[in-house]
Order: C-alpha cells, then sequence, then structure tokens
C-alpha cells in the first residue's frame, strides 16, 4: 500500500496504482480525453497533467500512467498544472477543432480559441490512440495503427486499404471520444426501425423484455471473443462470473410417455408482396415491429415514432396481409383484426394521427370484441373496407409529399382511393414455425390443407393428432387467439396427464403379424416400416413385427413376397372375400364375372 | 411274385426335354430308384406305346410324373389317358406346375404366333403360306395333327393333380426326397407342393448382405452389371425374383452369379407369383417424386414377362386380353 | 348387357383415413353421384396389394380405382407413396395384358374433398361406358380353339 497526499488530501492506494485512480479515490476530478479505464494508459493527449512534489523534487506528470509512490504529493490544479493544461488543450483545439471533448474542456479552462494554425476546420481526431488501442487489446484484431510522423500522423489501417483483419465490430468506433469514427451501415442507412429489434443490438443480450428466463444469451455470430478469442469485457464486467464462453449446446435424451407439441407460429414475411412496400420504405412495417414499437421497454420508451424519429400524423393499418389470398393463404388467420383494432385504439390513446383500418370483413368474434369495435367507431377510426393493393411514396400532388400513398378500392364508395399516410402497418397472418416440416415428420404428424397441423377430429378430438400420446396446442394447429390457445392447453395438458395417471395403453387392434413359419426372412419389409416396428430376429433369421409400434397400415403385408405376414382383420383372403361377394349374382349363387 | 414294385410312369407335354433328364441327372441314384418302382411307361427313354398305356387297367400305375404345359389337344388327351391309370399324379417341374417358359406365349395367341413362325420371321422361306392343318390326306391315308390353342395351360387346369414337384427343373434332392416319401408312404395332405414354403431368401448365402433398407435408383439388367459374386442382387440394382420364389433348389443360379428368375413359383398363401414380386419390388423405390418414380420403372425392360416368366398361365389373369392381341 | 345400356361395374379400394370418411362427406352432404363404383375400405392405400386388383377384373370389374390421401398428408406416413409406386407398376403390366391404363385409376381423395370423391366416380363411370366392357378371358384364360 502506498500512502500520498492529493490536493492536501491524504489517500490510500494499492502499489501500482496510477494518480489518477488515486485522484480519483480521493475525490479529486482529473480531467482526461485518451484515457479508458479498459485500456492500457497512453498518456496521449497530455490533459491529466499534474503537478507533483516527491523527496523535494516538483515536476509534471501524466497522471494516467505514473505510478504512486509512498509519501507523493500532489496537486491537480495547480498554477503550474494549470497552465501546463491550458496550452496543450489549445494545441489539440488547433489539431481538431471539430471535436466537441476538446470544445467543451477548452471551454472548462476558459480558452475561447486556439492561436495556434488551423490545418483542418473538419478534423476530429485527436491522436488519443484509444481505437488503436482497443483494436489491439480489447478485439485483438490489430486492424489500425497510428501511420506517419509528426504532422502527419493519423489512424488507418495497412497501407490505407481495406483490411482483412478488421471483423467490422466498430469497436474503433464505439471507443473514439470525439466521433472521428463512425461505422456505416452497408445499405447507407441506420434507421430506428430497422431489424428485428428495431434497432442493432450487442452480442450479448436478452432476446426480449418478456424473455423466460430473463438471462442473456450470446450471439456466437457476432460476438468478438469467438473471432479474435478476445474481448471478454462482458465476463470482466460480470462480478458473478456468471459468464462463460467454454458453454456448449447439450444434447439430453429424455423418455417421455406423452407429448405435447405447441411449436406456435411464424408471422407471414410481407416481402413475399412486393406492392406493399415492405423492405422498400422503412416506415413500412410489420404488426410485430409496430408490437415493439408499441412496448415500454421498446426502442422508443413506447412512443410511437416514424423512422425519423417525428409522430405520425396518419397511420393506417392493412388487414389481410398474407391471409385471405389465393396467391399465398386462403385461411383467415383469426387474430389479426382484433390486434389491428387494438393498434388503432393504441394510436388513438398515444399520438393524434388519423387512423385507417383497411379491411375485408372485420372478425369481431369473441367476448367483448364487437364492442371493442364499437368504440373505435366512437373514437373515429376510419374503417375502409378494400383489399389494398398498393403503397408507393409517388406523390401525385404537393400534399402528398414525403408520405407513403396506400392506394385501395374502397367498395363501399365504389371508387379507387389514394390515403396518403405516414406510417404503414401491416397485418401480417399467422403460418406455421419455420421448422414445422421437421417437426412433422419427426412427430409423424399430418399437416391440414392450410398446413398447420391436423388434429385427430376437429369437434371430438381437437388437441389430440392421430398418433396415440402426441397432443398438439396453440397456433402450431391453426391460428388462434390467446384465451383459446390457453384453453386448448389446458386441454392437451389434461389429456397427457388423463393418458400418464391410466397405467394403460390401448394398443390398435388391426396390426399385421409375421408367421415365423413362414418369414424366410428377406428383410424387404424392414425399411417399409416408417413406424420402424419390423425388425429382424438374428438368432430365428425372421422378420418380427412390434405390437405396440405397429399402427396397422398393412404395407408391409402387401409388399411381403412370399405372404408370410397378415394384417388382422384385413387378411388377403377377407378382402378377396369381398372382391367376389361384389360379383356375387344372386340369382346365379355364384360369381359370375 | 410277392409283394410287386409300385409302377411309375413319366410323360411329357409342352416340355424342353429339361425335366426329363433332371430324371437322369440323379445320376448313381437312378439306381436306386429303379430297383426300387417299375417304370412303366416313359416315352423319352423306353420304348413303350400309347396303347401299352391304354391297356393297363385303370389305377394301376402308383405314381405318374407329368412334365411340360398342356397346350394342344393331344397333351390334354395323354394327360387324362396318363390320370386315369394312375393313383396318383404328381405335376413335375415347372411347366406343368405353373405352365412354365412356354407358358409365356399367353401373351400372344394361334394366329400370331402361327404368323410369325411360318410368316414373317426374316429366315422363314413360306412363299405359299403353308400353316399346319390339322388334317391333311397323303396316299389316301388321313393324317391328323392336334389341336392347336390359343393358350397354355397349367396341368391342374385339365386334371385332378395330387401333388407339385416345382423347379425349372426340380432339383435332384427335391425329387429324391418326393421319390422317397411317395415310397414310405409319407407324404403331406393332397394338393401339397413338395417343396419347402419359405422363399429362397431363407437359404441365400447373399442376404447377410442386405443394407437395412434397400433402396432402388434404377434397374440394371444382367449383362449391364459386373455382378458382385457375393452382394445380394437386389442391393446391386438386378432384379432377383427369389424373395417370391419358393426355396428348396439349392440356389444353383444365385451360386452361379445370376439372378432367381423365379421357376420355383410362390410361396403356398401366394395366389399370384408375379403380383406379388410386382408389389414388393415397387416399394422398394426411391423416388423424390413420381417424375423419377416413373424413370425408375421405365429401366424395367419387360415387368410382365420378367415377373411371370414360369407363372403366367397359373396366374390371376392368366393370359392377355384376346380382344387386345388382335 | 347391350352397348347402349352398358353400366361399368367398378371397384375402388379406398383408404379408411381419407378417401373413405371423404366418401362418407359426400354422401352426408346428399350429393349425387354414379353409383357404379362398389367400395372396399382398407386402413391405408399401401394394403392394396395388387393380387387383390387382378382378382377384381378377373371377378370381373371394368375398372379399379384405388384412393387415397394426397402425398405427404398419409394418415401412416408413406402408405400411399408406396401405393403409389404399385400402381405404376402395375399399370404397366396391365399394358402389357391388354388392359388399357384408364381402367386401372389411382387418385387422391382427402377427408374434406366430398366434392372431388363424386367428380371422381362421375368421370371413372363416364369414360369407362365410352371405353366399354372389359370382356377378360374365361376362365380357362382364352379360346381352346
Amino acid at each position: 500500500m502506498a500512502n500520498l497526499t492529493i490536493d492536501g488530501k491524504p489517500v490510500e492506494v494499492e502499489d501500482g496504482a496510477t494518480v489518477l485512480q488515486a485522484a480519483k479515490k480521493a475525490g479529486s476530478a482529473i480531467p482526461t480525453l485518451c484515457y479508458h479505464p479498459l485500456l492500457e494508459p497512453y498518456a496521449a493527449c497530455r490533459v491529466c497533467v499534474v503537478e507533483v512534489e516527491l523527496k523535494g523534487k516538483r515536476e509534471l506528470l501524466t497522471s494516467c500512467n505514473s505510478q504512486v509512490q509512498d509519501g507523493m504529493k500532489v496537486w491537480t490544479g495547480s498554477e503550474r498544472a494549470l497552465e501546463a493544461r491550458r496550452l496543450n488543450v489549445e494545441m489539440l483545439l488547433a489539431r481538431a477543432p471539430a471535436a466537441e471533448p476538446v470544445q467543451r474542456l477548452a471551454q472548462d479552462l476558459g480558452l475561447s480559441r486556439s492561436r495556434f494554425p488551423v490545418k483542418d476546420p473538419e478534423e476530429k481526431c485527436i491522436l488519443c490512440g484509444l481505437c488503436v488501442r482497443a483494436c489491439e487489446q480489447v478485439v485483438g484484431a490489430s486492424a489500425i495503427s497510428f501511420i506517419d510522423r509528426g504532422t502527419e500522423r493519423k489512424v488507418s489501417t495497412p497501407f490505407g486499404e481495406e483490411s482483412e483483419a478488421c471483423i467490422g465490430c466498430a469497436a474503433c468506433a464505439y471507443f473514439c471520444p470525439t466521433g472521428a469514427i463512425t461505422s456505416e451501415d452497408k445499405y447507407g442507412r441506420r434507421v430506428i426501425h430497422d431489424e428485428m429489434y428495431l434497432g442493432p443490438t450487442t452480442a450479448i443480450r436478452i432476446p426480449i423484455r418478456q424473455a423466460v428466463p430473463m438471462v442473456p444469451f450470446i450471439d456466437t455470430s457476432a460476438c468478438i471473443h469467438f473471432k479474435t478469442g478476445q474481448c471478454q469485457l462482458c465476463a470482466k464486467a460480470c462480478d458473478r462470473e456468471a459468464v462463460r464462453y467454454e458453454m456448449e449446446d447439450e444434447t439430453r435424451e429424455v423418455e417421455v410417455g406423452s407429448i405435447i407439441l405447441a411449436s406456435g407460429f411464424e408471422t407471414f414475411d410481407p416481402r413475399r408482396i412486393p406492392a406493399y412496400g415492405y423492405g422498400r420504405y422503412p416506415n413500412v412495417i410489420t404488426a410485430m415491429e409496430f408490437e415493439r414499437l408499441v412496448n415500454a421497454s421498446g426502442p422508443t420508451g413506447g412512443k410511437i415514432l416514424m423512422a425519423n424519429g417525428e409522430e405520425p400524423q396518419a397511420v393506417g393499418i392493412i388487414h389481410c396481409v398474407g391471409s385471405r389470398d389465393e396467391n399465398y393463404h386462403p385461411y383467415c388467420s383469426r387474430v389479426c383484426c382484433m390486434y389491428s383494432l387494438k393498434f388503432a385504439h393504441l394510436l388513438r390513446e398515444k399520438t393524434k394521427a388519423t387512423v385507417y383500418d383497411f379491411y375485408i370483413d372485420l372478425r369481431c368474434f369473441g367476448k367483448g370484441y364487437e364492442e371493442f369495435y364499437h368504440r373505435l367507431l366512437k373514437e373515429g377510426t376510419r374503417f375502409i373496407r378494400g383489399r389494398v393493393s398498393e403503397i408507393n411514396a409517388l406523390a401525385m400532388t404537393e400534399k402528398e409529399e414525403g408520405k407513403l400513398i396506400i392506394r385501395v378500392e374502397d367498395t363501399l364508395l365504389g371508387a379507387v382511393r389514394r390515403i396518403p399516410v405516414d406510417l404503414a402497418i401491416l397485418a401480417v397472418g399467422l403460418e406455421p414455425s419455420l421448422d414445422h416440416n421437421r417437426l412433422a415428420k419427426t412427430f409423424n404428424i399430418s399437416c391440414s390443407q392450410d398446413t398447420f397441423f391436423l388434429e385427430r377430429h376437429p369437434k371430438l378430438a381437437p388437441v389430440s393428432s392421430f398418433s396415440d400420446g402426441i397432443f398438439l396446442a396453440g397456433t402450431c394447429q391453426g391460428p388462434k387467439d390467446i384465451p383459446d390457445t390457453v384453453a386448448q392447453a389446458g386441454a392437451a395438458a389434461s389429456e397427457a396427464l388423463a393418458l400418464a395417471d391410466w397405467g394403460k395403453v390401448e394398443l390398435e387392434p388391426i396390426t399385421a403379424v409375421i408367421d415365423e413359419k413362414l418369414c424366410s426372412g428377406c428383410q424387404l419389409c424392414v425399411g417399409l416400416c416408417p413406424f420402424t416396428a419390423i425388425a429382424m430376429d438374428k438368432d430365428k433369421g425372421v422378420a418380427v413385427i412390434n405390437d405396440a409400434l405397429c399402427k396397422g397400415c398393412g404395407t408391409c403385408v402387401a409388399a411381403c413376397p412370399s405372404g408370410a405376414s397378415f394384417q388382422k382383420h384385413f387378411r388377403d383372403n377377407q378382402i378377396l372375400a369381398e372382391i367376389e361377394g361384389l360379383f356375387y349374382d344372386e340369382a346365379e349363387r355364384e360369381v359370375h364375372p | 411274385m410277392d409283394n410287386p414294385k409300385p409302377k411309375v410312369a413319366f410323360y411329357w407335354c409342352a416340355s424342353c426335354g429339361g425335366c426329363e433328364e433332371a430324371i437322369v441327372d440323379l445320376g448313381q441314384d437312378i439306381l436306386k430308384v429303379v430297383e426300387a418302382v417299375d417304370i412303366v411307361y416313359w416315352p423319352v427313354a423306353l420304348d413303350f406305346k400309347k396303347k401299352d398305356l391304354e391297356a393297363m387297367p385303370d389305377g394301376s400305375i402308383a405314381a405318374a410324373f407329368i412334365n411340360g404345359g398342356i397346350r394342344m389337344s393331344e397333351q390334354e388327351e395323354m394327360a387324362h389317358l396318363v390320370r386315369r391309370k394312375s393313383q396318383m399324379v404328381i405335376a413335375f417341374g415347372a411347366c406343368a406346375h405353373l405352365g412354365g417358359i412356354p407358358g409365356l406365349a399367353n401373351f400372344w395367341d394361334k394366329s400370331t404366333i402361327f404368323r410369325t413362325v411360318y410368316h414373317t420371321t426374316a429366315s422363314t422361306v413360306n412363299p405359299e403360306g403353308t400353316e399346319p392343318q390339322r388334317e391333311t390326306t397323303l396316299d389316301g391315308h388321313v393324317l391328323t395333327l392336334p389341336e392347336f390353342w390359343d393358350s397354355v395351360l397349367p396341368l391342374d387346369a385339365v386334371i385332378d393333380v395330387d401333388y407339385y414337384l416345382p423347379g425349372c427343373a426340380p432339383n435332384k434332392d427335391l425329387i429324391l426326397q418326393a421319390v422317397t416319401a411317395i415310397l414310405e408312404g409319407k407324404l403331406p395332405a393332397k394338393g401339397a407342393v413338395l417343396a419347402p414354403n419359405k422363399s429362397c431368401c431363407d437359404d441365400c448365402a447373399r442376404n447377410k448382405t442386405k443394407p437395412e433398407k434397400i433402396l432402388i435408383q434404377k434397374v440394371k439388367r444382367p449383362h449391364e452389371v459386373n455382378l458382385d459374386p457375393e452382394t445380394c442382387f437386389l442391393t446391386q440394382g438386378v432384379i432377383c425374383m427369389g424373395p417370391a420364389t419358393r426355396g428348396g433348389c439349392g440356389e444353383r443360379c444365385i451360386e452361379g452369379n445370376m439372378p432367381c428368375r423365379g421357376c420355383m413359383g410362390p410361396t403356398d398363401q401366394v395366389h399370384d407369383q408375379g403380383a406379388k414380386f410386382l408389389s414388393a419390388f415397387a416399394s422398394l423405390i426411391d423416388a423424390d417424386d413420381e417424375g423419377q418414380v416413373e424413370r425408375v420403372l421405365g429401366s424395367i425392360a419387360d415387368p410382365a414377362g420378367t415377373f411371370y416368366r414360369f407363372s403366367l398361365p397359373s396366374s390371376i389373369l392368366k393370359k392377355k386380353r384376346m380382344e387386345a392381341i388382335r | 348387357m347391350s352397348p347402349e345400356n352398358f353400366e361399368p361395374r367398378l371397384v375402388g379400394f379406398l383408404c379408411n383415413w381419407c378417401s373413405y370418411t371423404g366418401a362418407d362427406l359426400a354422401g352426408t352432404s346428399r350429393m349425387a353421384y354414379a353409383p357404379n363404383l362398389r367400395v372396399i375400405r382398407v386402413m391405408c392405400t399401401g394394403r392394396v396389394d395388387p393380387q387383390f386388383v387382378l382378382k377384381a377384373f378377373q371377378a370381373g370389374a371394368d375398372g379399379v380405382l384405388i384412393s387415397g390421401c394426397h402425398p405427404g398428408d398419409c394418415h401412416y406416413k408413406e402408405g400411399n407413396s408406396k401405393a403409389l409406386r404399385r400402381h405404376r407398376l402395375l399399370s404397366r403390366v396391365l399394358g402389357q395384358f391388354g388392359i388399357e391404363p384408364e381402367r386401372f385409376r389411382l387418385e387422391w381423395v382427402s377427408a374434406s374433398e366430398g366434392q372431388k370423391f363424386q367428380q371422381v366416380c362421375n368421370d371413372f363411370t363416364e369414360r369407362l361406358r365410352k371405353l366399354g366392357p372389359l370382356n377378360l378371358n374365361g376362365a380357362r384364360g382364352g379360346s381352346r380353339g
């Protein structure tokens, strides 16, 4: 431990601490420009100079990289220190007049302008080296460094060319105190509505504000550590040592007796309808994106804003995007009308915007739904019955400039209208989740024509699949809203529990059987069974059917080339007798061809 | 004479003579047979005439082995005659059992066959268009030829058959077993086929080389592949009727590196060998879409002829639709 | 039966889950359609053995229909794809037997397609009426003479 005084205040710090750290502990603030607690000190800016007395000698030292010594006396704001600091800032001001932190420091020190010649009035770079140090020490890419000397010194990539070492992490921009380095998105724009989460996020993040468990995950495709092996700032920041880079995906096998499929839904991708301009116009957003926007923990804190950050004056909500459409999905997605009405209501509550609802039919089928619709009518939402044909930004009058034009046939008026809005919300329909097909194959679930999972019977068995023990719940079985999903989930859970509770399983009586006296072990049937119910008994050299797995389709029976197997209740002789029966001539008492 | 030896007869109908040779192929074992029985009628080997047969008392022959299919009136006549004279008739060989290879003529009729044989083949010189006639007169004598029918029939379509010895030709062991069983009176129920009731795969040395799932992506004919002598033919993409064919033949073809052609006929439970093999084979086709299925099937050169090579007359349809032949 | 009032006799193998239910739906919806199809229910079209088809023709059918679930929707996953393969190969073989491919038909009718079942029955009956009776050979498979 070392004992020293800072501005007359005694302070004790550990050996190896810098004067700057000691000053912070003592409560004396020393301004810095090129210092960052996560990086090695560089002492480039010379702004942190202090006057130090040790062993009778007095001198000026840069506090960020000077180690404390026992018995030191430090003055952070002595006349000599201030004079030195002021001169350094004056020089920096001449070098980088546009750098805001320098301007602020100058102001604090009472400097109005620099007497030194200015080379570039737009220059922001103060050659603090934070970017270079970050790239080397945190990121580990070392893609940029200082090049040239004297007045020509600047930060650059080797030879000023695009560097392969740069991983595009923008850490340099993050650490730059003056904004001399900016990161640019490839498409030249970074807007508030970009990407799923309405804005760029960090590689380690909590997926959504309502995530369960509320625990961050590391997106290894974006994480610097997984690219260069360095950084690890998140692990350093966590005092619970909860960040583990070595964690790997684990595959676990669990034996269960019943399964409930609740794989959910995916929203329709409106890019499939180019006429609606999603992806082309930043102010055309999907319902999901609007939900995020309106959420209090969202990027705008719940304020409804357009891409340029302003409040919209007119908003259009387009129903049936991807639903009730022969070209995309013929079915109705059930929830969109109600959530669109909800949006209309929220828009009226939070903004003064005029709200237009473009609908085909209004499906307000549930408890309180119709009443809610009437409330919206009273609130003044403008309902236009017609299918929107196009959203574009081609203004035809001065009033339409800068607006999105919604072209729609107003079927009640019998006319085509152009409605200018600032924001267009697409009420996208529901589709099965992305890995729906893989699940269908894995669990052998049939799908109905609308591609959702098919229930065993629409009225009598709405939560069962055709496979015993596998139940369906939620939107994977068809679009539905929350009350219906909850009800269905409860039903599926109780069916699954009842199955477990009963302790018995009913088997199909119409299974196939292989007569081992007749089976030659040709193995042709084994690979045919989609339920892997047939296996070879190697000792006996015959195929055997597992009665519990056999579902009774009879495919193996028809395929058996030596007729060694039969299907109970659908034997060859039974079916052949049926055929003969179809041609039985009553009068002649014989099969009469 | 005490305990006369049982009388035995052999007759051939529409036959290639291979079944007769199969008897001779018994080799030294034929001496045992000859010792135990009295052969009273065997046109190919012994000089007995029809009138000798007619002179025998009805039922005096213990067992008659008839080979060959029935496709002419004389063959049916003789079959009836032998049947009258015998206590037991055994349909000997694939032709008598199922119709055999001559049965493939059932894709045509008499007029088409005659037209080809006597008129249209490249090497035929028949400017007068002569065809065999039922009757002709020569030097005042009327000579007759048997009636040639539109169809080939298996033996049991014309007479009551007691047992069947399958194979083209039946193999030595099966023949000896049958003869021994007859002599010892240890035959199974009437109407039985005297060979095991399991398909060839049961005995086949290549059965264990089959993968868990056989996938047919293209069908190759035996001459199009360098046939691996140890792998199952189906796995090599070559049609082998083994799974649909009764075993007990000793797998001579397989050991000769040729796929089974189905000469032993189907197992007891199967009504139509060709249909059953078709069902099994089609089920193995590996294809992602209908077009691919059609392409794979297109690589089978002659499905009906291949699947019904020996069994066409005893199949469910028996013969090509006559209306479609003309 | 004279050619003018020839009524085709059709046999249909319908799978329990899709086509048989679809046929039921045609019935409960009171759809009228040709009565010529005689139905045999199997659990899956994969159960349909080519021997059944041949037997049906031999017993007197002028046409045979196999109808099952749409590809990908088979209640037993793949039974209908096996049925497709067998149908295609059997059709070729039937052709070699002189039986026109129109007489052996494979259709996919789902449980909700009552109308399609009606259309299939009507269409099949009509086509076969035009095609005429099968007139398969007699018991001995063709005349002796």
